[in-house]
């Protein structure tokens, strides 16, 4: 496949275009609609402004919105990074030990019971309006997620490869080195795919329960200031940012397990 | 009579309440390629089981080499059923796998295994990974494997069931080439009697669960007996005859049987 690339680049990109086009139609026709009614409804721009006031205003306020988007990435992807080590770590604890397992895992199921809208507040004020909060609020919401991709993950070796090992004389640490943890690798990617679409909004939600500078703290400021069209533009930039991560993670998955790429790709 | 490399005497296994063996005796001569058939079910990959350590007998004794086989002794390299590849391994680091247990660094372990790759058919196929590979050929890399842990005796568990008919014959015809010139000591289990008839030296016969062994058979054919037009033939009246007993009515207690 990749010999293919190189060879008719052109074509590839054609291809792409190609797949991506039902949905850059369905898109557009949604925004044209959106435009549509804002030019012919006479609805105040205060209260609907239409796509391209939003744009327009993106780009006007787009050093702003740069100031605003930093601190925003930067809590996601330090909270996120904070959430994959403990939860790698966490797994591996609960994969060797069914006590901790049985111990832990009430614990883990009770934090995503926390509604954000409450805790949120309450994590600020208790770590202030610094970055803390907002990485501690991150790592909350996308923890379970990807614990439990982990742990799936491990459970699903097969169970011939641990007898394979086990004849061998592999000890138990090895059988989870060799064979339970790379079982994960296509699991912890799903699971990446999953929170880190909520990382984004997490890290804002912390935001919109004070910050100094953030994504959330201007769409708020945005919204009491009567500019509906700056929050829309900033929640563009939150979904830009979202796609970009997401799709960060295929290529870090494309290179770190170029296997599981190649086997959904087999065409032979 | 030389010396038996392998017996097992009279083991009696159970699961729970369900009896899985009893009074298994059996033995295998070094060199020999002796193979274990029984119906589905009847507790062949549980021998296997009982030998890797997976699992312990009630009672009975398991002796290697004529001495009692102690828990930590591991004469014997296994190739589960289906083959078992590590599909984030590429199919040099497959074959390694077992070296590596043992604790050899990879790239030692590479070296060993590379100047096997030809001869098992792999030429060119070791930076591959396993899906890449057809079933005949996953099928040598598992066996390569296997072999390269340069154990006593090699448990092959029913290596060549998940292939289609013609790959399962044209393995069959290349282990017998193999098992000649290396002569390597084999249990294989199976439950395809042409396949027992045509490769072993001797058969033990398993009966339905709880297993024993029913019967054993010498099949003295000339080899290989693939090319032999005469051979077949006389394999032909071995298999009907094994198959005599598979299907009388003493084995059909339990359920319909599986040749």
């Amino acid at each position: 496949m990749s010999s293919n690339a190189s060879r008719m680049p052109g074509r590839m990109i054609f291809n792409h275009i190609w797949r991506a086009l039902p949905a850059l139609i369905a898109a557009g026709s949604l925004l044209l609609a959106w435009e549509i009614y804002c030019r012919f409804s006479g609805i105040s721009e205060t209260t609907l402004p239409a796509p391209s006031q939003v744009l327009l205003q993106a780009w006007l306020n787009r050093e702003a919105l740069w100031v605003n988007t930093v601190p925003t990435l930067r809590a996601t992807l330090l909270g996120f990074s904070l959430s994959l080590v403990l939860a790698f770590l966490l797994s591996v604890l609960i994969d060797f030990s069914t006590l901790m397992r049985r111990a832990l895992f009430p614990i883990f199921i009770a934090s995503q019971t926390l509604p954000l809208v409450a805790i949120a507040p309450l994590v600020v004020l208790w770590f202030g309006f610094g970055l803390l909060p907002k990485i501690l609020l991150v790592a909350l919401v996308t923890f379970f997620p990807m614990l439990v991709a982990l742990a799936e993950g491990y459970a699903s070796t097969e169970e011939e490869i641990e007898e394979l090992l086990a004849s061998m004389g592999a000890s138990r640490w090895k059988r989870f080195w060799l064979a339970r943890l790379p079982s994960a690798v296509a699991y912890f990617f799903a699971g990446l795919r999953i929170s880190i679409t909520y990382a984004v909004v997490a890290a804002i939600f912390a935001e919109y329960a004070g910050a100094a500078k953030g994504l959330g703290i201007y769409m708020l400021n945005a919204k009491n200031n009567f500019r509906p069209d700056l929050v829309l533009a900033a929640v563009l930039i939150s979904s830009l940012l979202t796609m970009v991560l997401f799709s960060a993670t295929w290529a870090v998955q494309r290179l770190a397990a170029p296997w599981i790429e190649s086997k959904s790709g087999r065409s032979r | 009579m030389t010396q038996a490399l392998l017996s097992l005497d009279r083991i009696s296994l159970s699961y729970g309440d369900i009896d899985v063996l009893r009074d298994v005796s059996l033995d295998v001569m070094p060199g020999e390629f002796v193979s274990i058939l029984g119906p589905s079910g009847a507790g062949k990959s549980t021998i296997f089981k009982l030998l890797t350590g997976a699992v312990a007998a009630r009672s009975g004794e398991i002796r290697f080499a004529g001495r009692p086989l102690a828990s930590d002794d591991k004469p014997f390299a296994f190739m589960p059923q289906r083959d078992a590849l590590m599909p984030w391994r590429r199919i040099i680091d497959n074959t390694t796998l077992g070296l590596e247990v043992q604790g050899m660094s990879r790239k030692q372990a590479r070296k060993q295994v590379e100047p096997l790759f030809e001869e098992f058919g792999l030429g060119g196929f070791e930076q591959h990974y396993p899906h890449a590979l057809s079933g005949g050929m996953r099928q040598r890399a598992a066996l390569l494997r296997t072999v390269v842990q340069d154990r006593p005796v090699l448990l092959l568990d029913e290596p060549f069931g998940a292939l289609d008919a013609l790959t399962r014959n044209q393995m069959q015809i290349w282990l017998e080439a193999m098992w000649l010139k290396h002569r390597w000591t084999i249990i294989l289990i199976t439950h395809d009697v042409r396949e027992a008839v045509m490769l072993s030296d001797r058969i033990h016969l398993l009966s339905p669960r709880p297993a024993r062994v029913e019967q054993t058979i010498a099949v003295p054919l000339l080899r290989p007996r693939f090319s032999h037009p005469t051979v077949r033939t006389e394999a032909a009246v071995i298999e009907t005859s094994i198959l005599g007993s598979l299907l009388s009515p003493d084995n059909q207690e339990q359920e319909g049987p599986t040749p």
